[in-house]
């Protein structure tokens, strides 16, 4: 087993190493005729507007967290998946499925809440907590 | 791989000189397998481009060796001696870097993806965990490529192409656990030897959730490889060519090959968990141990499914538009994962009330074997009759007999020939 993991480890050493290897031979076969307009950023044929390091708005920042919760999930389940099948064998699988089934559905229930929350959207309305008042006055010269 | 392990261990050197040769050997089946791969990856641009070009009535290339088959080798070399532009505003260490994590998280799976019996790099015993987490490398790089680029199509790229592999990730791990839960193994040998070489024997058709799982597992994977139709990231009219844009050269080359390195990935995963692998008819794991014989065929079989599937990758390509950034999510969400959550349990459950071997679990297992015979045939007569109604496409309709008689480039010129002659008369005579 260490080996094979070993044999893992090498492979992500080789993998890295490789194209390490190609970059380096390319380096010393390719042409290197840096021009300023050819260094510039692609922006569709037009002069480059700013940077791109701005803040961006990401929609799906809330799913970026349930997707934490749920690969967590995902990993605890793994080694009752496994055993599952001994378990059933033994005739003791109702506890492991009980347990899983509780496990899971405490999961499901924080799907339904951030579905019903409206995360999954692209569009959400906000909830009343969440906007800000904006004094809106009437327009001048109004009855 | 293990009985070279067990020669070395076995022998009467010394400590050091085993862990040294132990190195060694990772090392040379290391430089194997990734060359292995680096070709499979390559074929696999080969026939997303024949396909290609067959699906839009076009040849495809065709000029470097036989029938084009060696157009990756000139793609390489085109690569390497390209120029390696790094953009002056680009974050040149991480631009530099981000190509790494991709060729690692891609390359470095196919040390538990077998090829044959013997052949598998490193038979873990959390093979498909090992897999999934590797893979998941590859977001590391895509995300580091976007932001390094300091390039507004690149950010957006890298960040939906992040937001999209990650979220599809958990319905592909549940999709896999239903595998894992029957076969109660994670290494990807034993799953393999859990099943049989007759369809009816493949954890696809042991019963109806498993059926539906293979399904959740293709679209998910399909969008975790950013493939069409879930090709977001890299939607060229929207977004030129999302977080590559900025790169050129061998470092382009680095993400090519992972992306499609990460096409037969799936393919022979999918193959593994579902079709059997290397498994041949008739023919059980202890015999296929021992025979040279057999293990050629397990390779091939292993070989011919797998890009089996990866032909269907490419189909799809051509025949399903491309999403919405907010469909693609919904459907990660609302439907892949609510559904196999449901198989996950109606799996778990199935496993309690119907005992292995039973009249019932025959049932079930020729039950889902019929209904996918069904779906296919189903599936076939629509294709067909489609080909039947093109109209004035007589090279598809030629093509189409072809299918049934025999598939000669002789018969297919003559159709060309008689379709230009078509073309060239005038309306009303036709």
């Amino acid at each position: 087993m260490a080996f094979g993991l070993a044999t893992a480890f090498g492979f992500v050493l080789v993998s890295g190493g490789m194209l390490l290897a190609l970059l380096v031979i390319g380096r010393f076969v390719r042409i290197r005729r840096p021009v300023e307009s050819k260094l510039s950023t692609y922006e569709c044929g037009e002069k480059p507007f700013g940077s791109a390091w701005f803040n961006f708005n990401n929609r799906f920042y809330v799913i970026a967290l349930v997707f934490v919760i749920f690969d967590v999930e995902v990993a605890l389940v793994v080694p009752v998946a496994v055993v599952f099948r001994r378990l059933v064998e033994s005739g003791v699988a109702w506890l492991a499925f009980a347990e899983m089934f509780f496990f899971l559905a405490v999961l499901l229930v924080a799907l339904a809440y951030v579905w019903a929350r409206g995360d999954l959207s692209w569009i959400r309305a906000l909830t009343a907590g969440e906007c800000r008042e904006v004094e809106v006055g009437a327009p001048e010269g109004a009855p | 791989m293990d009985a070279l392990y067990e020669l070395i261990t076995g022998s009467d050197l010394g400590f050091w000189w085993k862990q040294l040769l132990l190195a060694v050997l990772i090392g040379a089946v290391g430089v194997i397998v990734f060359s292995v791969a680096l070709v499979y990856a390559a074929l696999m641009t080969y026939l997303e481009r024949r396909v290609s070009g067959r699906v839009q009535s076009r040849v495809g290339p065709n000029r470097v060796g036989p029938l084009g088959l060696l157009q990756w080798l000139a793609d390489g070399a085109k690569m390497i001696l390209k120029e390696d532009v790094i953009p002056a505003a680009a974050d040149r260490p991480l631009f530099r870097l981000a190509p790494y994590p991709v060729v690692i998280g891609v390359f470095a799976a196919f040390a538990s993806v077998p090829f044959g019996e013997w052949l598998i790099a490193a038979d873990l015993n959390v093979g498909l965990l090992y897999l999934l987490a590797i893979t998941s490398l590859v977001v590391v790089g895509i995300l580091m490529a976007g932001w390094a680029s300091n390039n507004k199509w690149s950010l957006f790229g890298g960040i939906r192409s992040a937001a999209q592999i990650v979220s599809y990730e958990v319905p592909t791990a549940l999709a896999i656990l239903v595998v894992v839960l029957m076969a109660g193994s994670l290494s990807t040998q034993d799953i393999i030897r859990e099943q049989g070489g007759w369809p009816w024997d493949w954890y696809v058709f042991r019963q109806p959730f498993a059926f539906a799982a293979f399904f959740l597992y293709f679209t998910a994977a399909l969008a975790e490889g950013n493939r069409t139709p879930f090709d977001l990231p890299e939607a060229e009219s929207e977004l030129v060519a999302g977080y590559n844009t900025e790169y050129s050269g061998m470092r382009f080359g680095g993400f090519y090959l992972g992306e499609f390195g990460n096409v037969y990935l799936m393919c022979a995963i999918a193959t593994l968990v579902f079709f059997g692998g290397w498994q041949i008819p008739g023919v059980s794991p202890a015999e296929h141990h021992g025979s040279w014989l057999w293990q050629i065929v397990g390779f091939g079989l292993f070989f011919v499914k797998a890009w089996a599937a990866s032909f269907v990758v490419v189909w799809l390509r051509w025949t399903l538009p491309r999403l919405r950034v907010d469909q693609l999510m919904s459907l990660c969400y609302r439907y892949l994962v609510p559904l196999s959550f449901v198989c996950l349990l109606g799996t778990a459950v199935l496993m309690m009330l119907v005992p292995a071997g039973s009249l019932f679990d025959s049932l079930l297992r020729f039950g889902t074997f019929g209904f996918g015979l069904l779906v296919a045939a189903i599936f076939f007569w629509r294709v067909l009759w489609h080909i039947r109604h093109v109209g004035d496409r007589i090279d598809l309709k030629i093509l189409a007999r072809g299918v049934r008689g025999r598939f000669d480039p002789a018969i297919q010129h003559r159709a060309y020939g008689a379709f230009r002659k078509q073309q060239k008369q005038p309306e009303e005579s036709r």
